[in-house]
């Protein structure tokens, strides 16, 4: 075994178990600001996975937009939305758990078997392109420019469309006096609750 | 012994599946979003597994990658809104009190 392919091994067991255990954490961990953190993490991962996939452009457009933008949102929003309240209990809680535990896991099988059991039409030998980000621009300025534009107007649909919705319409009826800024009236949160 | 395809898939199965626990069993909102994520994540290692063990010289799965993070980072954007907006009219990011819709 020569020390490449060690150091490759090594470093795909650590992303392994830190992917893993993250999105568990994200999936299970009781405090919604724990998993946002955790959400970040497994983003990372991802991104050391897709550099092992010779896949540097895409790596680091994963950190960039996920980690910086998207995590960065989640992370907002839950500043935006969290208040620490009791949920009220759901009739039939724990067979409810206990059915998507089942289909997930069953879910899991399923893949696993699929993925074992199928002869993929590997190319005899990988070896990484001179420059990734050459070929990418090729792709999407040849036969992918069509959905390449409409990638660009979907964003802009989508910038307008969160205003739109996240826009706060809140007129207030009462004659304000004095000049201060109208909220909404929130109740007061102490220091320390999430 | 190699780093190969396999694992890689069976990294995204596992992915995969956890995210659509998460997205079933969560009660908050903004959680559910997550469990999103963390599926469009499993689906991208997939395709990029795929372009760089099966189509090493055209690297057409990373260009559907690139598409997929675009369009899972406007989702984000709309879908957080529609949170906030929720939020706003509701007073709770619980999924089981959003019924509106429902009777």
């Amino acid at each position: 075994m020569k020390l490449a392919q060690g150091v490759e091994i090594v470093s795909l067991l650590v992303l392994t178990v830190m992917v893993v255990a993250a999105a568990l954490g994200v999936v299970l961990s009781p405090s919604i600001v724990y998993a946002a953190f955790l959400l970040g993490l497994v983003f990372l991962g991802i991104a050391g996975m897709y550099l092992m996939l010779n896949a540097d452009f895409v790596a680091a457009a994963q950190v960039l937009i996920y980690v910086g933008a998207v995590n960065v949102l989640i992370l907002f929003a839950i500043m935006l939305v969290n208040r620490r309240k009791v949920y009220r209990e759901v009739k039939l809680g724990a067979v409810r758990q206990l059915v998507a535990i089942t289909v997930c896991v069953s879910l899991f099988a399923l893949l696993l078997y699929t993925n074992l059991n199928t002869v993929w039409l590997l190319t005899p030998e990988v070896k990484a392109l001179p420059s990734v980000i050459v070929a990418l621009g090729q792709h999407f300025f040849n036969e992918y420019l069509l959905p390449f534009e409409l990638a660009s107007v979907l964003l802009l649909v989508a910038l307008i469309g969160a205003i739109i919705l996240a826009r706060r319409e809140f007129i207030p009826d009462r004659q304000v006096e004095n000049l201060e800024l109208v909220e909404r009236p929130k109740e007061l949160i102490g220091v320390g609750e999430e | 012994m190699q780093v190969s395809l396999d694992a890689f898939l069976v990294i995204g199965a596992a992915l995969f599946c956890i995210g659509i626990y998460g997205l079933v069993t969560s009660r908050n909102a903004v959680r559910v979003l997550m469990s999103i994520e963390l599926m469009l994540n499993a689906v991208n290692l997939n395709f990029l597994a795929f372009s760089n063990y099966l189509d090493s010289d055209t690297i057409r799965g990373q260009v559907f990658a690139v598409f997929v993070i675009t369009v899972a980072a406007a989702e984000a954007a709309v879908g957080l809104a529609i949170v906030l907006s929720i939020y706003r009219s509701r007073d709770t990011v619980d999924m089981e009190e959003f019924n509106l819709l429902r009777w």
